[in-house]
């Protein structure tokens, strides 16, 4: 009995392995040859990790003086950076610094004024065409998943930005396009954002760096594709492990249940 | 049945007089209780009961996702992320959802398995196994039009190629697709479509799953010997015996689906559909879930449009008429030694066309894909009808109760008295 029930779970096990195992073969089959990504180590890894909100916190303070100049992120809201662990008062600073189109008033009139908590992140461009217009034809994608909606998310985002170089000799280059050695294609019309150290000027001292301000964003961008995450995995670990002791008793009363049935 | 009320044997009045009237409780008494069971299942017979929990789930969680979504192609994308964020517990109820259809499929694959490897679909289990692949084939249309609400780009996409296939057929095939769409494209009215159609499912599936169990409890269930029950001695009580057994399973299968969620909620997904629907954009991969992987293979391993799609459906409908195909008396692998090693070598095909179709289709994939596909019909149009008359199955046990040991005899007197392995 106990050797069947070995088989059914090895059975199960290939069954669950199969599948997983299908997407990420499936993955990284570009036609033209991106290099291998680097794997940097991401504080938010693993079962237990969680967010380095220090470094989310610098990697926000990068997307606002660097990126958020082309990307939006219109699926967050600033009051969502309170998650982040900046205080309600910088929150609502940060916020006031955008001028928002609201209305209409009671007259019927559209007025500006300045951002609240319960708006979303001002976009850079007012549509898609103006941003692929002020762009050489290439829309800059919103951020707000991104880190989600490419392979190996965080990895792909940190070897974006560390991963530019002058083209090798011979590579013919479209115009305006620039060389990255793992954005598929190596050709990118983004520039390099982050080309210089201290581009940002952080306020906690920590010196920027390209390398820096790259794992800076990602952990920043990884936190705003999946604020829930610390929230997540602290509840698996508790399902696990209810359910692993669970599991010994159902077992056990499996067991005693059965003791007396000669099969 | 004569008229009149019902002899209840309950003792609760409250109970013996609902009973009376209305023998609900009784029949939940028959049926999953007092129900006679074969002794000798195996974890195999985990997987119907967690198969109907899975759906349970699936209708549970669903309905409150409907509650925050929003089935519109300019809002669908930002609703389902709505829900992700701004909604309590969305997020959980969402990664339920979306990895509970993956665990679905896991759990009714083995399901199916259970049923080729011990021969459930052999007399008098025909119409159990047909409503099955009825089942199946609702739960892949369901799984297909879940796929496209979050109108992302593998949504959209995968939208497009499928229901494109129907325009294969002759005469007919645009039309079909038209009437998919609702209109020239995938667009607005093909996600309302899909969202209605995704709602109302289920409960058809759990409608089909009534007939499923009604029928299984009219020619009670198969089991690893593949012989019929044939006297109490060969059967228990369905309660506690076979709650207890399956109750380990479920927490087996928990704790997967558990992991599947909390840790790695987007391991089975596509990144691509986390960027919302573009049809201006194709993406550089059009690949169906994982669980559609080796009907999409064995479509592309036919170089001509209508002949891929009639082998993709033939794939399935052909399971319709295994009952038919297998000629040989014995239901149980175990007892089948020639068979069984040609059924495993059916699985392995299995298992080449789903890695094959989440591949490109180009060079050793393709022929991949040709010889499994090959395989895969020949298992059921030629090895099958011919093994059942070439082969020589080894002895049938006596009975459930009185086992014979491996290689055929009885049993040694006083063996059957000690209990073997307890487990």
């Amino acid at each position: 009995m106990f050797r069947s029930a070995l088989r059914a779970l090895t059975v199960f096990g290939v069954m669950a392995a199969a599948p997983a195992l299908a997407p990420a073969l499936a993955a990284g089959d570009h036609t033209q040859g991106p290099a291998a990504l680097p794997h940097a180590h991401f504080h938010f890894e693993g079962v237990f990790g969680t967010f380095d909100r220090a470094s989310a916190q610098r990697g926000f303070q990068v997307y606002k003086e660097v990126c958020s100049a082309c990307h939006s992120m219109r699926l967050l809201s600033y009051r969502h950076l309170l998650e982040l662990g900046l205080s309600e008062a910088e929150v609502r600073a940060i916020a006031a610094t955008v001028t928002v189109n609201d209305g209409p008033n009671d007259e019927g009139q559209m007025f500006e004024r300045p951002g609240r908590l319960s708006d979303r992140f001002r976009s850079p461009f007012p549509n898609e065409a103006a941003a692929r217009a002020a762009n050489n034809g290439a829309a800059p994608p919103d951020l707000s998943v991104i880190s989600k909606a490419r392979e190996e998310g965080p990895h792909y985002l940190h070897a974006l930005l560390t991963g530019y170089a002058d083209p090798p000799a011979g590579m013919a280059m479209g115009d305006g396009m620039n060389y990255n050695r793992y954005f598929p294609g190596n050709q990118i019309a983004m520039s390099a954002p982050l080309r210089e150290e201290g581009q940002v000027e952080y306020a906690d001292g920590t010196k920027a760096t390209v390398e820096q301000m790259a794992l800076d964003v990602t952990n920043f961008l990884q936190w705003a594709a999946e604020p829930e995450m610390e929230a997540r995995k602290r509840m698996g670990v508790k399902w696990v492990l209810f359910l692993t002791i669970l599991g010994g008793l159902a077992y056990a009363t499996k067991r005693k249940i059965w003791a007396n049935v000669p099969h | 049945m004569s008229i009149g009320l019902h002899n209840s044997t309950f003792k609760n009045p409250v109970i013996r007089w609902v009973d009376s009237r209305l023998p609900i409780f009784s029949m939940m008494q028959n049926e999953y209780g007092t129900f006679p069971t074969p002794k000798n299942f195996n974890y195999f017979w985990n997987f119907g009961a967690l198969a109907m929990i899975n759906l349970l789930i699936m209708i549970a969680t669903g309905i409150f996702l409907a509650m925050h979504y929003t089935p519109h192609v300019s809002m669908a994308f930002d609703s389902v992320e709505r829900i992700m964020r701004d909604v309590n517990y969305g997020w959980l109820f969402r990664y339920v959802h979306a990895n509970g259809a993956s665990m679905f499929f896991i759990v009714v694959y083995v399901h199916i398995w259970r049923g080729m490897w011990y021969g459930s679909y052999k007399a008098p289990r025909e119409l159990l196994w047909i409503i099955g692949v009825v089942i199946f084939l609702l739960m892949m249309a369901t799984a297909f039009m879940g796929y496209v609400l979050p109108w992302g780009q593998m949504s959209f996409w995968g939208a497009t190629v499928i229901t494109n296939l129907f325009s294969a057929f002759p005469v007919v095939g645009d039309h079909i697709v038209t009437l998919l769409w609702g209109g020239f494209s995938v667009d607005n009215p093909t996600l309302n479509r899909f969202f209605s159609l995704h709602f109302l499912l289920p409960f058809v599936i759990f409608g089909v799953v009534f007939l499923h169990v009604a029928a299984l409890h009219i020619t009670g269930s198969n089991n690893p010997l593949g012989i019929d029950v044939k006297s109490p001695a060969d059967t228990l009580p369905f309660h506690p015996y076979y709650t207890a057994k399956d109750s380990v399973g479920m927490v087996v299968y928990f704790i997967v689906f558990a992991s599947l969620v909390f840790f790695a909620p987007n391991y089975l997904g596509h990144a691509d559909n986390y960027i919302p629907a573009n049809p201006m954009v194709t993406p550089a991969h059009i690949v169906p879930e994982w669980y559609f992987l080796p009907y999409y293979a064995i479509l592309r391993a036919v170089p001509d449009k209508l002949g891929g799609v009639l082998l993709m459906f033939g794939s399935i409908l052909v399971w319709f008429i295994l009952p038919w195909l297998d000629t040989s008396p014995v239901r149980s692998m175990r007892f089948r030694p020639i068979a069984k090693w040609f059924l495993l070598l059916w699985g392995i095909a299995f298992g080449v066309l789903m890695y094959c179709g989440g591949k490109p289709p180009e060079g050793i994939y393709v022929v991949l894909s040709r010889v499994a596909t090959l395989y895969y019909f020949a298992w059921f149009l030629v090895i099958l009808p011919l093994l059942g008359r070439l082969e020589r199955p080894l002895p049938l046990p006596e009975s459930i109760a009185k086992p014979v040991l491996r290689g055929g005899g009885p049993l040694p007197a006083g063996a059957a008295a000690k209990p073997m392995e307890k487990a």
